[in-house]
């Protein structure tokens, strides 16, 4: 038997101030950051606006396109070079253009305006030619089918169509999106030099190919904002009820107490690395409700079971014992999860960055959160409560005896056995 | 072999079976590996996000026909009372909904009421006006207003619809979506450039002919204003013109162009039968619409059409007069829209109205492409960075549970097969969110069995014999696992319940997972050591 972690005798309740401590200090830190900047970084989804993500043959001009940008009246616009983690220049910009109290038309336009301003910074429009890199398979498919190039004549038909579309799924998957050289398609099965030639003739390649264009009106993004709020907290009060049912209304309100600080302290480690929160952010984050909930269970419900056998004990010493004997579990679990979405981070490339990013830091959050902040909140009120009940003043106005009796009576039949 | 333990065994088989077919066994049975590589491509749908395309949600402007029935009523109205001889001041239009009839002869004031009542009492309430004598409020029911938003919004579907069916696209999705219940969601999977899907949906939002009540136009919409002594006659608005629309008098006019129009239409897209493209006959160089009215709506142009011999005639789509010609005779069901119209644009239009005009213009709140490079990008990395993570913590459970360790693995290989099969079978999108639900399975699913292991290890440590310490630690771990998977599908049932789009996606794929997991981690697992404990000596120790 291989063991990491044999079973501790770790005094956590002893230590939760130094949690709290640091939980405090990392809300503080992020929130002030989230008030100093106005508010947290919101992706299109949530603010609405029109955002255009352009891949480059060659590392642009910023600059550059910035004034071809304000020459079309798009001043304002955000320009972002989005890269690789660690990869110094990059290809790829998004440029944003904010809309808030602009026209629907304005609105509409805005991805034809930002096309028309990259077309000018690179002059793409005067070549004469379509550009391979903006075509699409039936347009492809047409051309083959005119020039040709394979002498089907008559018995062409669907033959030219299925080219197009593997000429085009290279250039999609293989170049990612952008071809630089047409000579690179000579790779793609069927394309024989006669058809290379007749592509160079009828096609100039583009020195730039359009990733994703979103439009999102400002009404929308308001109110996706609103409910993905909504959402999150029906979720978490439908936990509260389960969990309350299960067990103690204490237990379900620490639970959910603590995987809301996680989601505080996530949220505040965005606005201080500045990452966007998209939708994608929010599933990010449920997941973590998930997670860091899954783990606060596990150890309730080992202080639920170590109650019923050590009635005699005092209720720390009983929480104490029952985070100790699933340490090890929590300590793999999280481990590996933590190693799961770590690679997703560094792997997952840029779509999932922001998303492996919520996770990475709620994982740590929601694993301490679980022993540091939420266990130590369920001692807390016991302990309150027992003294309350003896001076007379607490909710549960009995002798001080009765509360741990009373508690462990109320968890005992909710177990299986 | 215990007997229990062999239909055990015959029921994973069989589950396993059931969905390695669901994989790839559908459509047609595969023969070959390409076949296969095909079949699980179709089983397993992509989203949007995943596969490249574009998704665009639109809003129905439905109050437009609200207060278009608003218009008609006024219309209908006014004549009506006219032919009855029932005498009134004015019929105004209040709003989109109400409608105000002042001072009503007091004599004919019953007639009046009985007639509304009779005629419209199913549409329109009447009641006495505040501060009017002899004076009428007409309001559209409620439930009047919610049928005409639920024809709309079904005629709005249909035609879309039909009308981005006609471009020929690969499965296209059209559907209602959104809390007011006005919005409608086009997904076109693949689909790069949404400029034409986006010109044939906007197109030709209302076809209506109006009356033109001032035989002249402005030149601007203040001009028109000060003309009339700053009101508009009851029952007119302004209307700007195309501007290179040509004027009756056929010369073309340079700049803006406002007209003068009846606020009710006399035909509106909905009378339409026919509409097709040809050459404009006084101008060869250009092409133009025709189009025939239904009988019913001949029945009503006709006269108007007569009584109005000289006047203009507005053509009006998208709230832009496109002519005006002037009324020479009778027209009973043939229209023509001239305006400055090509092969191409006189061909698209004319298909959007033959497919229907939308019964209200409509707005786009939303509209993403997702290149099909980026999807295939997100795609890439995205399952790299998963099956490498997979077959790490697949090698670390066997490094750490040794032979039990190889249990966890069958679990969760199958935790993610039925996940998939479930998915494949329910028709279900797989989108980003939709594997961040898979991501956390996993993560679930490996917690599960990291409980059960530690648990038994306990149990051997309190000094139990394997068979009954592999029991005790399933039981007790059963309890936490099922609090924790049961806490997870009641918050992924909200999430399902009050999200859209990605967040449903995320809540569907966690909920299918999580069933997946109790099924894989504690009856299969579970189920693989008693055979394991079955056969092996009583003494042995368990390798975990």
């Amino acid at each position: 038997m291989i063991e990491f972690f044999k079973e501790p005798n770790i005094d956590w309740m002893g230590k939760a101030k130094y949690f709290y401590a640091l939980s405090a200090i990392l809300l503080l830190a992020g929130w002030v950051s989230i008030f100093a900047k106005g508010g947290l970084y919101y992706g299109i989804d949530f603010k609405g606006g029109t955002n255009v993500d352009v891949r480059f043959a060659q590392p642009p001009n910023i600059d550059h396109l910035r004034s071809a940008l304000t020459a079309r009246g798009l001043g304002n616009s955000e320009i972002q070079s989005i890269g690789n983690v660690g990869a110094g220049n990059s290809n790829e910009v998004l440029v944003f253009v904010g809309q808030n109290g602009t026209s629907d038309e304005a609105r509409d336009s805005s991805k034809a305006q930002v096309l028309a301003a990259l077309n000018a910074a690179y002059n793409s429009e005067n070549v004469g030619k379509p550009d391979l890199n903006a075509a699409t398979a039936s347009n492809l498919a047409a051309h083959l089918t005119q020039k040709d190039p394979l002498n089907l004549s008559a018995a062409a038909g669907e033959k030219y169509q299925q080219l197009a579309r593997q000429i085009l799924d290279y250039r999609d998957r293989t170049l990612n999106g952008l071809v630089t050289n047409f000579d690179d398609l000579g790779k793609v099965a069927g394309v024989t030099p006669a058809v290379l030639a007749s592509l160079k003739d009828g096609y100039a390649l583009g020195p730039f190919a359009i990733r994703t264009a979103e439009i999102v009106g400002a009404k929308v993004g308001a109110e996706l904002r609103r409910q993905a709020v909504f959402v999150t907290l029906y979720a978490l009060a439908g936990m509260l009820v389960y969990i309350a049912f299960r067990f103690e209304w204490v237990f379900g309100a620490a639970a959910v107490l603590a995987v809301f600080h996680d989601v505080l302290i996530t949220l505040g480690f965005f606005s201080l690395l500045h990452y966007e929160i998209s939708l994608t952010v929010i599933a990010a984050l449920l997941t973590l409700v998930g997670y860091s909930m899954n783990d606060t269970i596990v150890i309730f419900d080992r202080i639920r079971e170590n109650n019923r056998l050590l009635r005699k004990e005092d209720f720390a010493a009983v929480v104490n014992k029952s985070i100790n004997q699933t340490l090890s579990r929590t300590i793999l679990t999280s481990g590996l999860t933590f190693l799961t979405v770590l690679v997703l981070f560094l792997m997952g490339g840029q779509v999932l960055r922001a998303f492996s990013f919520a996770l990475v830091v709620g994982i740590v959050v929601g694993t301490y959160s679980s022993f540091g902040i939420a266990a130590p909140l369920v001692v807390w009120w016991h302990r309150w409560k027992g003294q309350g009940a003896a001076a007379g003043t607490g909710p549960a106005a009995g002798n001080k005896t009765r509360s741990s009796e009373a508690a462990a009576g109320r968890l005992a039949p909710a177990g299986r056995r | 072999m215990n007997p229990n333990l062999k239909w055990k065994a015959l029921f994973i088989l069989a589950v396993i079976l059931l969905c390695i077919y669901g994989l790839i066994g559908l459509p047609t049975f595969p023969t070959s590996v390409a076949q296969v590589k095909d079949n699980f491509s179709k089983q397993i749908k992509l989203g949007l996000d995943l596969q490249g395309g574009t998704h665009l949600v639109l809003q129905v402007q439905v109050q437009e026909a609200i207060a278009q029935e608003t218009d008609q009523m006024v219309d209908r109205l006014t004549k009506q009372l006219r032919d009855k001889n029932i005498r009134y001041d004015e019929i105004r239009r209040v709003d989109d909904t109400h409608i105000l009839v002042r001072n009503v002869d007091s004599a004919q004031a019953s007639v009046f009421r009985d007639f509304v009542q009779q005629q419209y009492g199913s549409l329109w309430e009447s009641a006495p006006a505040a501060g009017e004598t002899s004076g009428y409020l007409l309001t559209l029911r409620p439930s009047a207003v919610a049928q005409i938003q639920e024809n709309t919004m079904s005629q709005s579907l249909e035609t879309i619809d039909r009308r981005i069916n006609a471009l020929g696209l690969t499965e296209p999705t059209i559907q209602r979506r959104g809390r007011n219940d006005n919005e409608i969601l086009v997904q076109l999977p693949g689909e790069g450039d949404p400029s034409r899907a986006k010109a044939v949906i906007q197109a030709g939002g209302q076809l209506e002919l109006r009356l033109v009540e001032d035989p002249r136009s402005y030149s601007s919409q203040s001009e028109a204003l000060s003309a009339h002594g700053g009101i508009l006659p009851p029952g007119t608005e302004l209307m700007p013109g195309r501007s290179e629309t040509r004027s009756a008098s056929g010369t073309p006019e340079q700049g803006e162009v406002w007209y003068l129009v009846s606020r009710a239409p006399i035909v509106t897209g909905r009378d339409l039968r026919n509409a097709t493209e040809s050459r404009n006959t006084n101008n060869p160089g250009q092409w133009q619409v025709n189009f025939v009215l239904s009988s019913e709506a001949a029945r009503r142009f006709g006269p108007f059409t007569e009584t109005n011999k000289g006047k203009q005639l507005a053509i009006v789509l998208e709230h832009r007069v496109y002519s005006a010609p002037v009324i020479n005779g009778r027209i009973d069901d043939n229209g023509m829209i001239e305006g400055n119209f090509g092969q191409e644009s006189a061909h698209d239009l004319a298909l959007v109205l033959r497919a229907g005009a939308l019964p209200a213009s409509i707005k786009y709140l939303e509209e993403r492409t997702v290149g099909p490079s980026l999807g295939a990008d997100s795609i890439r990395h995205g399952v790299q960075a998963s099956v490498l993570s997979l077959i790490a913590v697949m090698l670390f459970m066997l490094f750490y549970y040794r032979i039990s360790g190889a249990n966890a693995v069958v679990a969760l290989l199958l935790n993610l097969i039925i996940l998939l099969a479930a998915l494949a079978y329910f028709g279900a999108v797989l989108t980003l969110p939709g594997i961040a639900g898979v991501i956390l399975t996993i993560g679930m699913g490996v917690d599960s069995n990291v409980l059960v292991f530690e648990r038994i290890r306990e149990e051997l440590r309190n000094g139990k014999s394997p068979a009954s310490a592999v029991d005790a630690g399933f039981e007790k771990a059963f309890v936490t696992i099922i609090d924790t998977h049961v806490t997870t599908v009641v918050s992924a049932f909200f999430l399902f319940l009050f999200g859209t789009g990605p967040i449903r996606g995320f809540a569907i794929s966690l909920t299918i997972g999580l069933i997946a997991n109790v099924f894989t981690a504690i009856y299969v697992s579970r189920s693989i050591f008693q055979y394991h404990l079955a056969k092996m000596d009583r003494q042995a120790e368990l390798s975990i």
